[in-house]
């Protein structure tokens, strides 16, 4: 049936188009057909939805959430996943390779996304294997790869250790002009490292990975990248020096963007408390002023997206002395909140926060989404700004309930999600 | 924002009694001062025909020793024996962390066998936390752990141990100078002792060590850091050797044993420069040659031996604590 | 009701004692801190040889348990050999007999007594165990409420204060 939606009384908010205004929105056929006080012409609704009171923006895009499938799916499905990414307003995500096995092969990564082909299910973009493995040796079917749906290509959080292997995988990468996502880590220096090298580590008798580690895997990945002309991504900075050494990089022409995850937005080494295990991130939590300069650059633009690094883990790889437990953090359904709460604290303007994980990392993907241009698919996500959401392993959809804000008040409750002008969620009762 | 739930310190219960023995950091001094002065009236049990006393009599006290080290079990097993505890011994490394069988599920096993009190010693730094965290989270707060070393982070017994034992030569805390020197970056002793240093009104902590083995910002635990032993020992009151581990005495920590000694070993030459009746202590094993010379180690102003009889007592002092601590 | 004189009575005491002790054999072990004053007393008043022992029941009370580690326990002395000895156990005041009981268990900790007896300088009644004293020269009743408390003043000179508690 074609539904023909109006979505009636929020206030929209479209980053692309600097809009922020009182407006009703009209779908029709998964795409959206009017945006205004009345209706395009001979337009008649068969459903409404009341936004009274709410935001009305893009669905939200991902440029970094785990499904955990396939191979792990003890920690989640791409059904828990999904009905997270939906309960939390994202609409769009890539998802990073390092699944078992690794999506280095076209065929795992047509199964992947025709699993992900269903109408409730956000529009799912693989980032395929850069190595064979990701054991950064040989060069992956890149160019097979992408036919079969693969949107860029990285080492998830593993690095390629052999330089010369690097330089080539950019160089054949930019040959096509893929684009290439690299998390800067030296592996040396983040030997057995657990938390960031600063007091906290000291203080708590943890391994420490130095800030170090982060510039010099940056200034490789600058030097190479200026050399191969290669599109890099970086993703998951999480120092203010890193920053500034891809401020310098742009400013010397070498056209690079990044990202850092909603933790790294809120939190420092401080939040490890007691050995607190859901405080185990990679890269790992900073120092204060790390994440500060993170917060002033992410929104001065200099950070180019917000993503939710979203990692299920089970609790059994989390109940573990922290050395011990598995790193990352649940976060589909908190990117909204947390970016909302970034805004409130940083005074910004919701349309320049809500750019940061809409139309922004939608061009990083290289795409034409993350907005609600006439014409334009409807992944919209209508949320109510006033409402708490209070984060309890009950509220969260995702399989994994493993989150360092457990136990605390976030702003923003997301009441519906639509992809491709699908109900995907429906929250106004929930 | 400070989201994290775990930033109460789950030592001291709602009475602000000792439920838990983790760490040093963050008791206050009236606590240290109580457990030394409780210790004292102990050292005395040892000299009696009948070396026990009955206030553990009836409970449970299970040593859970992750990571093998004969001399502290020893020492915490005589403790709860002279307090009349039923003790029982597990080298888990060899039995069920080998089966794969995870952290808690070993502590739920004992605390189902009507366990009293864990003495916990794990090579991870917060192992003993994740333990007494769960039993708080599972409503079993009559259970009570002491942390007998854990990882890199604390080791609050020895520590202990060594105020005591600087108590019972100096006195008084408020007019030293101390330094620590060794291994400070792999040690939960220097860990603890700095805490107990800084919380008991020492005026002056000093570490001393190369480079490679200081943790990053050490300085903002209270301390002056010396790289210059010969510098950072004059007129010291207190000298604290630290244990240099095999596997870090070549590498890239450091290129030889013979060089550490001949920068950092304590020898009398180097001792000299502290003040005449400065004490030399030591947490034991000793590695003569290496960070101690053995006319340091067996000379008049070692206190080593007299650390480990005071050791029994102060583990004693914890112990009894904890187990009258109202639940 | 009179507070009794603690310094009367400790000549009372000693009288009540010198026929039967042996300043040779004869050994004090008071109970902390009051009983310890006392016995220091009466080793000068009876001229015994031996030097007289002082515990301290923390360790052995009975009321662990239930009420912790008692703060401020101080260490037992036993300055002479236990097994063999005729023992005298020195107290201020006698009242349930718990800390006798704890008393005579720390005592035999050391060794085997030959005999021991118990010195106190006043009962209040309400014992809660077989305990009795072998030589006291007041006896007075007091309601639970109330305590005797042993006080030791500048001079040495040694009083007893009512409490109520």
């Amino acid at each position: 049936m074609n539904m023909r939606i109006h979505i009636k009384g929020g206030r929209v908010i479209d980053p692309a188009s600097n809009t922020d205004r009182e407006a009703d929105l009209f779908i029709a056929n998964g795409k959206i057909v009017g945006v205004g006080d009345t209706a395009p012409a001979g337009f008649e609704s068969n459903s409404i939805l009341d936004a009274t009171g709410c935001i009305v923006c893009p669905g939200l895009v991902d440029l970094s959430a785990r499904l955990r499938e396939p191979g792990y799916e003890y920690k989640a499905t791409l059904e828990s996943e999904m009905a997270a990414a939906a309960a939390g307003g994202v609409t769009r995500l890539a998802c990073p390779p390092d699944t078992d096995p690794v999506l280095d092969e076209p065929g795992l990564v047509e199964m992947l996304t025709h699993r992900a082909r269903l109408p409730e299910f956000a529009h799912v973009h693989p980032v395929g294997a850069l190595t064979v493995q990701l054991e950064g040796k040989a060069l992956t079917e890149m160019a097979e790869l992408h036919e079969a749906g693969c949107i860029a290509f990285g080492q998830a959080n593993r690095a390629i250790v052999d330089t010369q292997v690097l330089l080539r995988a950019m160089q054949y990468a930019a040959t096509f002009d893929f684009p290439v996502w690299l998390q800067a880590q030296d592996p040396f220096l983040a030997k057995k490292g657990v938390a960031h090298d600063g007091e906290v580590a000291a203080r708590l008798g943890l391994v420490g990975i130095p800030v170090a580690a982060e510039t010099i895997a940056l200034a490789t990945i600058l030097h190479l990248a200026r050399e191969t002309g290669a599109r890099v991504h970086l993703t998951r900075i999480s120092s203010a020096a890193g920053l500034e050494m891809i401020v310098a990089a742009r400013a010397a022409g070498i056209a690079v963007t990044c990202d850092i995850s909603a933790h790294h937005l809120h939190l420092s080494e401080m939040d490890i408390g007691f050995f607190n295990a859901h405080a185990r991130l990679d890269p790992p939590l900073r120092s204060q002023r790390d994440r500060d300069a993170l917060r002033a650059g992410l929104a001065s633009g200099a950070i180019n997206a917000l993503c939710s690094d979203h990692t299920p883990v089970d609790d059994d790889a989390k109940q573990t002395p922290f050395d011990e437990a598995e790193p990352g953090a649940t976060g589909l359904e908190l990117l909204l909140p947390l970016t909302l709460k970034w805004a409130q604290e940083m005074k910004l303007p919701l349309v320049t926060a809500l750019a940061r994980v809409t139309s922004d990392p939608a061009r990083v993907l290289g795409l034409d989404a993350g907005q609600l241009a006439i014409g334009a698919a409807a992944d919209i996500c209508v949320f109510d700004p006033r409402a708490g959401f209070v984060v309890t392993r009950d509220a969260l959809r995702s399989q994994g309930k493993n989150t360092p804000f457990l136990g605390l008040e976030l702003p923003g409750r997301v009441r519906y999600t639509l992809i491709d002008g699908h109900l995907a969620h429906d929250g106004a009762w929930g | 924002m400070s989201p994290v739930r775990n930033t109460a310190n789950p030592q001291l219960n709602a009475h602000g009694e000792l439920q838990h023995l983790l760490t040093i950091e963050g008791l206050p001094r009236d606590v240290l001062t109580r457990i030394l002065d409780t210790a004292a009236p102990f050292t005395e049990v040892a000299e009696r025909e009948v070396k026990k006393v009955p206030l553990l009599r009836g409970k449970s006290v299970f040593n859970l020793f992750f990571e093998n080290s004969t001399r502290t079990r020893t020492t915490f097993e005589i403790a709860a024996k002279r307090l009349s505890a039923d003790v029982i011994n597990l080298n888990i490394n060899t039995s069920s962390a080998a089966k794969g069988e995870s952290l808690l599920d070993t502590a739920d096993n004992l605390a189902a066998m009507q366990a009293d009190m864990f003495v916990v010693r794990h090579a991870s730094s917060g192992a003993p936390y994740l333990i007494a965290q769960h039993l708080a989270a599972t409503g079993r707060d009559h259970i009570h752990v002491v942390n007998a070393g854990d990882g890199r982070h604390a080791h609050p017994t020895q520590g202990l141990l060594d105020m005591y034992t600087i108590r019972h030569y100096k006195k008084d805390f408020s007019n030293l100078t101390i330094a620590i020197v060794g291994d400070v970056l792999h040690s939960r002793v220097a860990r603890s002792q700095i805490h107990a240093l800084t919380t008991l009104g020492v005026p002056e902590v000093r570490v001393i060590a190369p480079k490679t083995l200081l943790p990053t910002g050490v300085e903002r635990m209270g301390v002056r850091v010396f790289n210059d032993m010969k510098e950072g020992l004059r007129g010291v009151d207190v000298v604290m050797m630290l244990r240099l581990q095999n596997e870090r005495m070549q590498g890239a920590l450091l290129p030889s044993p013979q060089e550490y000694f001949k920068s950092y070993g304590l020898t009398p030459d180097k001792l000299a420069l502290a003040k005449p009746d400065a004490i030399v202590m030591h947490p034991g094993p000793m590695n003569r040659g290496v960070e101690i010379d053995s006319s340091v180690a067996d000379g008049k102003q070692a206190v080593i031996l007299p650390q480990v009889t005071f050791g029994i007592a102060v583990r004693m002092a914890v112990m009894a604590m904890l187990g009258g601590a109202n639940a | 009701m009179p507070i009794p004189d603690a310094e009367a009575l400790i000549t009372a005491l000693a009288d009540a004692m010198r026929p039967h002790v042996d300043p040779a054999r004869t050994a004090l072990v008071g109970i902390h801190t009051g009983g310890v004053w006392i016995a220091q007393r009466l080793q000068a008043a009876l001229g015994l040889k031996t030097a007289s022992g002082a515990i301290d029941v923390s360790f052995y009370r009975d009321d662990y348990s239930q009420r912790g580690l008692h703060a401020g326990a101080k260490s037992s002395q036993i300055p002479f050999d236990v097994d063999g000895a005729h023992i005298v156990i020195v107290d201020d005041v006698l009242y349930t007999g718990r800390t006798i009981r704890a008393a005579m268990n720390e005592l035999f900790d050391y060794g085997r007594p030959a005999k021991v007896e118990l010195a106190v300088l006043a009962d209040r009644g309400g014992r809660e165990l077989p305990i009795a004293p072998t030589y006291c020269p007041h006896v007075l009743s007091l309601p639970v409420a109330q305590m005797l408390a042993l006080e030791k003043a500048e001079d040495g000179k040694l009083s007893f204060r009512l409490i109520e508690k």
